[in-house]
């Protein structure tokens, strides 16, 4: 599972009502929050064109605060394959795994600047800075994780093991 | 054992240690208005009939009800048909619902003991009550209602230390407060925290769960109270019958912090992070104006917190600009302000007093900000935006700080009226 894409910058602690904020949560439909996605620590990200494929670096506690799982929704639904992160907060963590939008936990995250190439390689445990010609080893999700993701998500995953 | 590997050996039904990652039945889940019809939404996408378990599964719509526009009338019309269409009995309509967080351990839907899964942040509330209570996503309640299970890895825990008790003014809040102040908003990521101590008897079971409401805050997976004579008591007097349940004297604890709650000042804590905090009386310096007042919501909407802000406000007026808008937080917390007389109280005060919801907390309605207006909020979060436009500002406080401070007009001791 190969990833690249432009890197798009973003602080310590961004959270969920940045991220997607709760003016727009009377909707579930992805694509209605997709516009707004990073609507408050960005205005008018989600509306961007060139954000189809691009890769959100962030810096500490990235997705903290509330459990919507709209918030990695909007984001995987505005077309953004990959987050970077120097840490995940818990409850985005588990909802991003759950809904197969792939984040990397990179304590080099800082390293990255807006505009540069990312590539991410989640198999092999590898993230690149291509513009910057730099690589760095990640560490593997544990494996339990890992077949979530491999699986397509949770819901795919208790499809294809738990029921019966 | 600490208590967090208790409650998950329990239901386990082996000894579990932290980093593993288990598949567990849940004793209840929970989900509201935001979270509930996207679970329902994958739930059906992936194949889903029946819900395996309908009468482990609680449904509050609070958080945009009185439903504020058609979409949050359609998202709640959608929960409403999926609770009778499967069975789920425990949907809760205005006129009988509170805030999921009030409402659950007032009715004795959760219990010490159990495992209760939310989607919703703060359903580590239920902590004060000695159960494993954690926020989760809405993929996870479609996947308990698909199979009755949910995966959890096994949190290391953080011993919070507790001796003495409160001084006048000085409350739950203000603890949990500092307490996310010394951790940081991510100083608990993935960690269990675990109150105990001597100074645990002196707080409320009210008190109990604004603090473990908070754990969150600082990244917490859960915030842990033992089960000691309060928390029997409390169950009691709702029909259930727990043991007691302290950790081992052998737990081992990934940090330990000790705080005395009788040196405790009340605490604000300033936009744009919960962690933010100063003591009120260097706030109070800083004269800072405010536009509104909220008193209320899953961590400060229960009756203590009522007749603490009921006792600054009697015989008082809210200060000329100021609006202060007081949420009970379920319907009986709002017949029992009533009978108190705390709700005459807050009228004569100039308040207004609403029915039980999120509303403002999240910016959701029944007081959003404008583009930089200040408040002063009982509330859990001071994000960019939280109440409102991304301008406005909000700084969190107990119920004692909040009146006090829609009185003067600025954030204000208590102790100093």
């Amino acid at each position: 599972m190969k990833i690249r894409g432009k890197v798009f910058v973003f602080g310590d602690n961004v959270n969920t009502d940045e991220i997607i904020p709760a003016r727009y949560l009377n909707t579930s439909d992805p694509q209605e929050l997709a516009k707004y996605c990073m609507e408050d620590a960005r205005p008018g990200f989600g509306r961007r064109d060139d954000i189809k494929g691009a890769i959100i670096v962030a810096g500490e506690n990235f997705g903290c605060g509330s459990s919507r799982e709209h918030a990695p929704v909007a984001i995987k639904a505005a077309g953004i394959s990959c987050v970077i992160a120097k840490s995940f907060a818990r409850i985005f963590f588990r909802n991003a795994i759950n809904i197969g939008l792939p984040i990397v936990e990179l304590k080099e995250a800082g390293e990255f600047e807006e505009g540069d190439v990312a590539e991410v390689d989640l198999e092999n445990g590898i993230v690149r800075n291509v513009t910057k010609n730099r690589e760095y080893r990640i560490q593997p999700y544990p494996d339990f994780l890992m077949e979530i993701m491999r699986t397509g998500g949770w819901l795919e995953y208790c499809l294809k093991t738990l029921k019966e | 054992m600490t208590l967090a590997e208790k409650l998950l050996s329990k239901k386990a039904g082996r000894p579990v240690k932290p980093g593993e990652f288990l598949l567990l039945e849940p004793d209840v889940v929970l989900a509201n208005d935001i979270t509930a019809p996207l679970a329902i939404k994958e739930f059906r996408e992936h194949g889903g009939k029946r819900v395996k378990y309908p009468e482990r599964v609680v449904l509050v719509p609070d958080h945009f009800t009185p439903n504020k526009d058609i979409k949050s009338a359609s998202q709640v019309k959608l929960m409403r048909e999926f609770a009778k269409e499967q069975g789920i009995e425990k949907f809760f309509e205005i006129g009988r619902m509170g805030i999921e967080h009030v409402l659950l351990p007032e009715e004795g839907l959760v219990k010490s003991g159990d495992l209760v899964v939310g989607a919703d942040s703060h359903t580590c509330t239920y902590g004060a009550l000695g159960a494993f209570a954690t926020g989760v996503g809405s993929t996870d309640i479609a996947g308990f209602f698909l199979t009755g299970k949910v995966w959890l890895r096994v949190p290391e825990s953080i011993k919070v230390h507790l001796t003495g008790s409160f001084k006048e003014m000085v409350t739950a809040k203000d603890l949990i407060l500092k307490l996310i102040s010394i951790l940081g908003v991510d100083g608990a990521n993935y960690k269990a925290l675990e109150f105990l101590g001597p100074g645990v008897a002196n707080i409320s079971m009210d008190g109990r769960f604004t603090v473990s409401n908070m754990a969150i805050e600082a990244g917490g997976k859960a915030g842990i109270f033992p089960v000691d004579e309060n928390t029997i008591q409390y169950e009691r007097e709702r029909g259930i019958e727990v043991e007691p349940m302290f950790p081992d004297e052998s737990a081992t604890y990934v940090r330990e912090i000790s705080i005395d709650l009788s040196t405790l000042e009340p605490q604000v804590a300033y936009p744009f992070l919960p962690s933010n905090v100063k003591d009120v009386t260097e706030a109070e310096k800083e004269r800072i104006r405010i536009d509104q007042v909220v008193i209320g919501s899953c961590t400060n909407g229960r009756i203590e917190d009522l007749r603490l802000a009921a006792e600054i406000l009697k015989g008082r007026t809210v200060a000329p600009h100021v609006r202060c808008i007081v949420i009970p937080g379920s319907q009986r917390v709002l017949k029992q302000a009533i009978k108190e007389g705390l709700v005459d109280v807050f009228l004569e005060a100039n308040c207004v007093v609403s029915t039980p919801t999120c509303g403002p907390c999240l910016g959701g309605h029944m007081g959003v900000l404008a583009e930089g207006e200040v408040a002063v909020s009982t509330t859990n979060r001071n994000f960019v935006g939280r109440m409102g436009h991304p301008s406005s500002k909000v700084f969190l406080a107990s119920p004692a700080v909040a009146a006090a401070s829609a009185v003067k007009g600025y954030i204000a001791d208590p102790r100093r009226l």
